[in-house]
């Protein structure tokens, strides 16, 4: 056989029990070995920065939130942040120490929500059933201090919407002090178990070089020694007043991802302690305009995956111009490929699942390809509509007066 | 013995009736433990049935490319080769349905059947992750299945007899003796993880990498009874286990004898569910190097071990 023969494509994705969203991974196998990936995004696009544009700032708020299922706050945060700077607004303070709290508890979920995919994807579902179990705790208090487990609504252009009450504060620290616990013992379990180091150590390397070329952000860079965290780099909400460290590992693999997001865990532990420690006092929120002045800002937030980006123009209008959105997945992407390389089919999806990946979330764009295989062929909007006021008006139904916007009266 | 009773031996009791009964209370006792391990609920105790009943009512799909016969066939071969098995093995006291000198090799390949219908079902199904699937199961067949040959042929070696119920005969006649041959039991334990496809070496169907493995491509009737096959396996294996490892309480009467044999068979079957439950899945490389660095080398020592002690009885 020739060296070509003995190549197996293995089509992972788009629909794959190893993805939990729709993205693909043409895998060339020699052997059990990754001998070449085709990555492919572009199967979940949902328009969501053009929505923006139809809608008005305080619609685009619960938008955005929609972005991501699990750091659904981050998104809000980064928006409203960039809306806020070019509107001018000076947050309270309590505000915005509200805002940090629910954005550390929220990475205390997404982290442990991380700890049990990963064990999932390596066959250990023990930790799953473990870490998400925990990961109840902190979703309740989510839902206690702002009426949802996830997607909290929380965030309002010049605040937030509801206020923490001094009763809630023994409840969060109780939650805290006992997900600590249980973080201890992740990390004396990471540390110890022998099935999980073999299966977590020397995967997916990606050196420090590489992590910079490609661009990798959050706990994906900083396990392969980037120094890098927006908390830190370019304080945003109550983040210059927290004492806390930027968690970095040299191992340069999906264990050291780990690691970093096990020592994030901790980190957060403290920094929630600090805030409702020195909760301000004072009003929750300032009255924004409706209509925002004409301006553009960027905004970058330090998602629990990575460092969030938000651009946001706007023309003097109740609805923006403009809305992008980098979710850090993006970022992250282009390192997979990377990591995969010269590594087992077995590894592939906890490769994947390293860098936290929130494929949905990235998708900002769509590529017709092959468009006229088949005999298909592309239609642009105007043609869409006639031929399908055509359509109707052959089997005798009379769409003429519907208009339809942007296309022509039938 | 009659015609007649040996139908009814082999369709209802101990045959095909009984241990289809015990392969799902079995498979209840596994789920239920794993889960209550993993602080879940768990399975009710009819849930395996009902899992059964539902697969059997639903459509039968045969992808296009598959070679039907052989498609077909691997579910009937993978149970039937399994309650071939049960037959030579002594549930309780000394004797099984059907024994002979050697029954002991023949059990072995018998219980060999199921993995290589898995195989050959999964290559037939012309589908990129059932034939990574049936790559990966005869792999890791090489890797575990030679151990437990070993393991077992030792306590034979020391009674001296190829027969299962020989064996038995000889363990209940020097009950001291059973002790010796710890190791093998443990060594037999790994391998059967291989065997059963459980984590940590569920390689084969490992779900977030090849979707189902070798069942990818199987629905309805044929997935029941392939399942069915796989839970009938385990309580034909850990009952091939209890009769050679855990000889003892073999001269007691008959329902005594029966209800030890139960304990002893969940007690392997506990032991198994209590294992899945520690491990992550090893990658295939890390299998085999696991099965032949340590666990081949171990069964032979058990083999030294009998040999040994053989010379000093």
């Amino acid at each position: 056989m020739s060296e070509r023969e003995r190549i197996v494509r293995v089509p992972i994705g788009p629909q794959h029990p190893a993805l939990k969203e729709p993205e693909s991974f043409m895998v060339d196998l020699h052997g059990e070995k990754i001998s070449a990936v085709a990555l492919r995004l572009g199967y979940n696009h949902r328009g969501i920065e053009k929505g923006c544009e139809g809608r008005t700032y305080v619609q685009d708020v619960y938008l955005v939130e929609r972005v991501c299922g699990i750091c659904s706050h981050s998104h809000s945060t980064a928006f409203v942040q960039a809306v806020e700077e070019i509107a001018g607004l000076e947050l309270p303070k309590r505000a915005k120490y509200i805002r940090t709290l629910i954005a550390e508890l929220e990475r205390i979920h997404s982290h442990l929500l991380w700890l049990g995919v990963a064990g999932h994807e390596i066959g250990f579902d023990t930790l799953l059933m473990y870490t998400w179990r925990d990961r109840e705790q902190v979703m309740d208090l989510l839902a206690a201090l702002t009426g949802n487990r996830v997607n909290y609504g929380l965030n309002t252009v010049g605040g937030v919407r509801r206020d923490v009450s001094p009763e809630q504060i023994p409840e969060i620290l109780k939650v805290v002090d006992a997900l600590e616990g249980r973080t201890k013992y992740y990390i004396e379990l990471a540390m110890t178990e022998e099935t999980l180091a073999q299966r977590l150590a020397g995967v997916g390397k990606l050196s420090k070089a590489d992590a910079v070329t490609l661009g990798a952000v959050g706990p994906t860079a900083r396990a392969s020694g980037v120094d890098r965290d927006t908390r830190r780099d370019d304080p945003y909400a109550a983040y210059d007043e927290l004492e806390f460290q930027v968690v970095t590992d040299d191992r340069c693999d999906v264990f050291g991802r780990a690691v970093v997001r096990l020592g994030e865990l901790m980190q957060s532990y403290s920094m929630v302690r600090q805030l409702v420690k020195n909760l301000p006092d004072g009003p929750i929120a300032v009255k924004a305009p409706l209509k925002i002045p004409a301006g553009e800002a960027v905004s970058r937030y330090e998602a629990p995956r990575g460092e969030d980006m938000h651009y946001v123009r706007a023309n003097g209008t109740d609805k923006p111009e403009r809305v992008k959105i980098r979710a850090p997945t993006l970022a992250n992407t282009q390192s997979v490929a990377k990591m995969l390389e010269d590594g087992y089919l077995a590894d592939l999806p906890i490769v994947v699942a390293a860098i936290d990946p929130c494929f949905s979330c990235t998708d900002r764009t769509i590529a017709l390809r092959d468009g006229t295989r088949h005999g298909a062929r592309t239609m642009g909007w105007e043609e869409l509509v006639t031929y399908g006021v055509g359509w109707y008006r052959a089997r005798g139904v009379d769409c003429s007066r519907i208009t339809v916007r942007g296309g022509p009266r039938a | 013995m009659s015609v007649g009773g040996a139908v009814v031996d082999i369709l209802v009791f101990p045959g095909l009736l009984f241990l289809l009964v015990f392969g799902m209370a079995g498979e209840f006792v596994d789920r239920k433990l794993y889960a209550r391990l993993q602080n879940r609920v768990g399975p009710p105790w009819f849930q395996p049935l009902a899992d059964f009943l539902k697969l059997v009512g639903k459509e039968n799909v045969v992808p296009h490319e598959a070679d039907k016969r052989m498609f077909n066939m691997a579910p009937v071969f993978a149970l039937g080769s399994v309650v071939a098995a049960s037959l030579y093995i002594p549930l309780w006291g000394t004797a099984p349905v059907f024994s002979f000198a050697g029954d002991l090799i023949v059990v072995l390949y018998l219980l060999l059947i199921p993995t290589l219908t898995f195989f050959l079902g999964g290559w037939y199904s012309r589908s990129i992750f059932a034939t990574l699937g049936a790559v990966r199961a005869i792999t890791q067949l090489f890797a575990y299945e030679i151990p437990l040959f070993i393991a077992l042929l030792a306590p034979s070696l020391l009674a001296n007899t190829w027969s299962i119920s020989g064996m038995a005969r000889y363990y209940s006649a020097h009950p001291w003796l059973w002790p010796v041959n710890l190791i093998g039991f443990g060594v037999a334990l790994v391998s059967l993880l291989g065997k059963l496809e459980r984590v940590p070496f569920d390689i084969p169907e490992a779900e977030t990498e090849i979707v189902a493995g070798a069942f990818t491509e199987y629905s309805g009737r044929r997935l029941a009874f392939f399942r069915l096959a796989i839970d009938c396996e385990a309580i034909v294996v850990a009952s091939l286990l209890a009769a050679v490892f855990l000889p003892f309480g073999l001269g007691l009467a008959p329902w005594l004898g029966f209800i030890l044999y139960v304990v002893k068979v969940l007690f392997i079957l506990a032991i198994l569910a209590l294992l899945r439950t520690l491990f992550a899945r090893l990658r295939i490389d890390q299998m085999i190097a696991f099965c032949w660095k340590y666990v081949a080398p171990i069964a032979f020592l058990q083999v030294l071990v009998n040999l040994v002690v053989r010379e000093l009885i």
